[in-house]
């Protein structure tokens, strides 16, 4: 018999996660509108390798199967792995990474609610340093047929072929076209000029996955799943950053809009920097790591080797989470401020 | 070269000097780390541990003559305590030093006491009143439960009885927790 | 008038229609022909010490009569509820979550309901001092369910007068609706109580807030208000939000003031009381009858969910007979469903904390899904009325490092029950908060304890330490004094004898004054004084006690003396018996 209250709310960590699902409807249905089916292929590879991986996992540790297979949070790590990986990768590459973020980044902490690191990050992050070549694999934006993206995947196409078929991301676009031989005199506006992969704001079909994310997200906030403070704070010092940069040089640095919805930012903004686990708590601490991300991100991004800079950005953040939650405890009621009167 | 050597020597000398200086003008007066085991210790006086004192115990523990695993009364708490204070590893109660046991208070029965005064110079907390041929008791809220008093009665009039738990001094227990508890960690 | 916000707080289903159908009945009924009605009064009802029984077995009691005096005044007194005989004094099981005894005075109802002489208490005529007394006596406690003793929160804070005198009637939990109907029904008479506590605490006003969900309630009380012609008082509605009947709350809500955990509300300019207690300061002032009784509510799984004026003491089977608990009844809590405990029994008695008895059933309060981990999505930090963190009180409670979770305020929590509500992991937050605090409080009366153990160990070694030295100084002033005594003798002998003589006989007398540090006494007379002292002394050892004994204690001691004897044999066998 149970202690008071008696009463709950009717929620559950599997409500909360299948909305989240829910919620990244809306992009994957972009993604597949402009770049075909093979991410919808990507996402059920990496479902169930994530639900295998988590049954295997939770027997070896003798925890219950049914209640935590069926939560849905192993769900959500693998829709976000495939989404923020090349759909035209290799089956493989998702498997395995998808394997690295349940059993390494999840289960190995400790499991659901215990890591530190956001696993789907975790995945990416490692995938890119160790197989750079497979994550370059973006499909063009002539939609070529779901047969052809089938044998690609699943490697049964000609590799030769396969330069003709993929294209780089517009924020890859850019940094080859800046970072080129000649990069002397190209600038921002001739390198997205005549580049096929631009679209109005910025990437040809990548603005609308991002504003099929942003709908998703902000759903999300309405629901009250996450919080405003997140996103807002990662969106915002992106722009403010992005704006800065590119008034003050607009020949080597990339415009506000450019950078919210040519690459993943719209994707991080509502579901991977908002990842209660490896996030910030506290609201104000919530906006420092958002804003630290936000400025790592594009940091990585302007200047750094890899073309998009989230998922290292998300990690170099997550290690100062309990730092940051410690020192942004909210004023607790009655008290003067913050972490005053501990003993009072 | 011998300018980083040069840096390097400064730098340890200078260092040197104020560690030096910070180790006489703060100086601590006494044996902090006897306060602090002592603090650990739950001041039962019982002397299981094989010194006439909780913090006889705590001295012989600093000085590193003892072992952390002789108090009963402090039980496994106590030792886990004591290894995090100490940066010693966690081992079991020693049998040899006695039993953990639930605190119990001395009773008298009033009933079969002489007022012979022997508990009363047992007794390391003063907290058994009586006068020579007079009836004893025991203050029950000072008795530590230490037994000295139990084998020196000549009557055999004192009992051991357990704390009993009630409205007031009643826990909350730790929460069950649902989920099947982890097997393979 | 301007109103304030607490952040957090939830909107349950609030189930209050299905009580305040009927108007308030009596439990139980007053004459009830050839039936026994026993009540089970328990002497510790409130916060503080237990009061002592004034009466045992075998003594009449009227109806209102003290049967348990306060035990200082951080207590209350107890009364007898009716009229009747003491069956016994005795350990019955309470109303608390462990289902343990406490002493408690039956009493067997004659059915005659004889009142004592009551006189009504004219505070005006009387010290604050005096009132403060009347009132312990009278076992006025808070009747909102934290049963704090009344008396201590009259008095004015800094100044001598309060700016705001806040009464509750927000009651904000769902199921309980004892404050709405008393507000409904005896609206006049709490006003009555809130003159009093005004009066006595020099409040500038009187703020009487009650949730937007009782508009009769809000209606009766403005009408009592409007008719007393009271200026200084007002009724205000607050918006209905659990748990806007939390003190602290509620004080926001009206004032906007914020009172930290741990610090008097007086101080602040603010004190907040229960309608309730307000109904019964009016009782026990105006009509002097002692608090006796009070409304609980019977709601739940019952064919009828009812309010009730139940004489304290009243076992609750007896209460809920008249509701008729229905067949599936799985338990039964005292309290409402967020902040209830679960009751052992049903024959445990009402207690001035009851405020609502909360019949339950699998249906109505359904087992909780199992407990996941905590995924730190931050809803109870959302929810919570004290701003704290629950789920980081969570991770130090459930690991154990209580000390951390003091540091993040864990004695802030109100246990509202709101973080536990909202948790979408089913974690029982509360019931670690509930284990942390006991252990926390278990911690700190174990070191008070060994605290005083070691002082009074020390003081021991000391005064050991001391005895030794005094004695080694009186053993060489002994020495000295013979030595002295012997010289002497050689020089004038005839008159030493009678000196020393005299000398003994004036020590006898004066044996129980302190004796002076003999070694530190420059002439030898003194230390020839002092030597004579000491052997008067060990001649007196022998303890007058031992002289009138009879013969059962001669018997004793030479049993005795005789186990000493044997004990000795074979402790040290080769030792003759009397070494």
């Amino acid at each position: 018999m149970n202690n008071s209250p008696y009463l709950r709310q009717a929620t559950s960590v599997q409500s909360v996660m299948l909305r989240v699902l829910f919620a990244l409807l809306p992009g994957i249905a972009a993604y597949v509108w402009f770049f075909g089916a093979a991410i919808v292929l990507q996402i059920v590879l990496a479902s169930l390798t994530a639900l295998a991986a988590e049954a295997l996992v939770l027997h070896l540790r003798g925890k219950p199967l049914a209640i935590f297979l069926t939560d849905g949070s192993a769900l959500v790590t693998a829709w976000l792995i495939a989404l923020s990986f090349p759909p035209l990768a290799p089956w493989w590459l998702v498997v395995l990474a998808t394997m690295i973020a349940i059993i390494v980044a999840k289960h190995l902490y400790g499991g659901l609610g215990q890591n530190p690191f956001n696993p789907a990050m975790v995945a990416f992050a490692l995938m890119i340093v160790a197989y750079p070549q497979f994550m370059s694999r973006w499909p063009g934006t002539d939609a070529i047929d779901f047969a052809t993206q089938w044998q690609i995947i699943f490697g049964l196409h000609a590799n030769q072929a396969l330069d003709a078929l993929t294209m780089a991301t517009p924020l890859d676009a850019l940094r080859t076209a800046l970072h080129s031989t000649n990069a002397t005199t190209v600038t921002v506006a001739s390198a997205l000029a005549h580049n096929p992969a631009i679209g109005l704001m910025a990437g040809r079909g990548w603005e609308w996955i991002a504003a099929g994310h942003l709908i998703g997200g902000l759903w999300l906030v309405q629901q009250r799943i996450i919080t405003w403070h997140l996103p807002t704070a990662f969106l915002a010092t992106l722009f403010l950053l992005a704006g800065l940069a590119s008034t003050i040089n607009p020949s080597e640095f990339a415009g506000p809009l450019f950078h919210l919805f040519g690459g993943g930012a719209m994707l991080a903004a509502f579901f991977i920097v908002t990842d209660p686990v490896s996030a910030a708590t506290t609201p104000y601490g919530k906006l420092i790591f958002a804003a630290g991300v936000a400025l790592l991100t594009w940091i990585i991004r302007s200047f750094g080797a890899y073309p998009d800079g989230i998922a290292f950005a998300v990690l170099l953040m997550n290690i100062a989470v309990p730092l940051i939650d410690m020192a942004t405890q909210p004023r607790v009621f009655g008290h003067k401020k913050n972490g005053s009167n501990h003993h009072g | 070269m011998l300018a980083a050597l040069l840096v390097m020597a400064l730098g340890a000398v200078v260092l040197g000097a104020a560690l030096g200086f910070a180790a006489v003008k703060f100086r601590v007066e006494g044996d902090p780390l006897t306060e602090k085991i002592d603090a650990i210790l739950p001041q039962t006086q019982c002397g299981q541990c094989g010194y006439p004192g909780c913090k006889p115990y705590a001295a012989a523990m600093a000085k590193g003559e003892a072992d952390i695993n002789q108090c009963p009364p402090g039980g496994d708490e106590g030792i886990r305590k004591l290894a995090d204070l100490l940066g010693r590893e966690y081992k079991p109660l020693s049998a040899e030093h006695g039993v953990e046991k639930p605190k119990a208070l001395a009773v008298i029965d009033e009933q079969r006491c002489i007022g012979c005064t022997l508990c009363i110079q047992a007794c390391p907390v003063d907290a058994i009143v009586g006068a020579a041929k007079q009836m004893h008791t025991v203050i029950a809220a000072q008795c530590t439960g230490c037994e000295l008093c139990v084998p020196v009665c000549p009557v055999d009039c004192i009992d051991m009885v357990p704390v009993a738990e009630n409205i007031t001094t009643w826990k909350w227990k730790y929460p069950v927790v649902a989920i099947k508890p982890v097997t393979t960690q | 008038m301007q109103l304030f916000d607490f952040n957090g707080g939830v909107t349950p289903e609030y189930h209050k229609e299905a009580s305040t159908q009927s108007p308030i009945a009596v439990s139980p009924a007053p004459s009830r022909n050839g039936l026994k009605n026993f009540l089970v009064i328990p002497l510790h009802q409130s916060i503080g010490g237990t009061p002592r029984p004034l009466v045992s077995a075998g003594d009449r009691v009227l109806k209102g009569q003290r049967i348990g005096a306060a035990d200082g005044d951080m207590s209350s007194a107890v009364h007898a509820s009716t009229s009747g005989q003491v069956v016994a004094v005795e350990m019955r099981r309470m109303p608390h979550p462990s289902g343990l005894s406490a002493l408690c005075v039956v009493i067997e109802a004659d059915g005659r309901d004889e009142w004592i002489a009551r006189q009504p208490f004219d505070y005006h005529q009387h010290t604050a001092a005096e009132t403060r007394d009347y009132l312990r006596d009278a076992g006025v406690v808070g009747l909102g369910g934290a049963v704090f003793p009344t008396h201590l929160k009259i008095s004015p804070g800094k100044g001598g007068k309060l700016d705001t005198l806040i009464i509750n009637g927000a009651e904000c939990e769902p199921f309980i609706t004892c404050d709405d109907l008393l507000m409904r029904e005896r609206a006049e008479a709490i006003i009555q109580g809130v003159v009093i506590l005004r009066d006595l605490l020099a409040a500038g006003r009187a703020l009487i807030g009650i949730e937007d969900n009782k508009p009769q309630a809000l209606a009766a009380m403005t009408a009592a208000v409007q008719a007393g012609g009271h200026q200084d008082m007002a009724v205000v509605a607050v918006p209905t939000r659990y748990p806007a009947g939390g003190a602290k709350q509620l004080i926001r809500v009206l004032t906007g003031i914020e009172v930290p955990h741990g610090k008097r509300s007086t101080d602040y300019g603010v004190q907040c009381f229960n309608v309730g207690t307000a109904y019964a300061i009016h009782e026990a002032i105006n009509l002097g009858q002692p608090l006796i009784s009070r409304i609980v509510t019977v709601a739940g799984n019952v064919a009828a969910p009812r309010n009730y004026a139940a004489l304290i003491g009243t076992p609750l089977h007896t209460l809920l007979a008249n509701s008729q608990p229905l067949p599936d009844t799985d338990r039964l809590i005292m309290g409402g469903p967020m902040m209830g405990i679960t009751l052992p029994g049903d024959e445990v008695p009402v207690v001035k904390a009851t405020n609502c008895i909360l019949v339950g059933s699998p249906r109505l309060f359904p087992p909780p899904p199992p407990e996941m981990p905590c995924i730190r999505c931050g809803e109870c930090a959302k929810a919570c009325p004290a701003d704290l963190q629950p789920f980081e009180l969570y991770w130090f409670s459930r690991a154990k490092i209580f000390g951390k979770a003091q540091e993040y305020h864990l004695f802030d929590c109100i246990e509202c029950g709101c973080c536990a509500y909202v948790c979408p992991s089913h974690i029982p937050l509360v019931d670690y908060y509930r284990f942390a605090k006991s252990e926390i409080w278990a911690n700190e009366s174990e070191k008070a304890a060994a605290d005083q153990a070691r002082e009074q160990y020390e003081f021991r070694q000391l005064r050991e330490a001391r005895e030794a030295q005094e004695k080694a100084a009186r053993l060489a002033a002994r020495t000295a004094a013979g030595r002295a005594a012997a010289t002497n003798a050689l020089a004038m002998a005839p008159v030493t004898a009678p000196a020393a003589t005299s000398a003994a006989a004036s020590a006898v007398t004066s044996a129980a004054t302190p004796v002076t540090e003999p070694a530190q006494t420059p002439s030898p007379q003194a230390a020839l004084i002092a030597a004579a002292l000491e052997r008067a002394r060990a001649q007196q050892v022998q303890p007058a006690n031992t002289t009138n004994l009879t013969p059962e204690q001669q018997a004793e001691i030479a049993a005795i003396e005789a186990r000493r004897a044997q004990i000795r044999t074979q402790a040290h066998p080769h030792l003759p018996p009397d070494d």
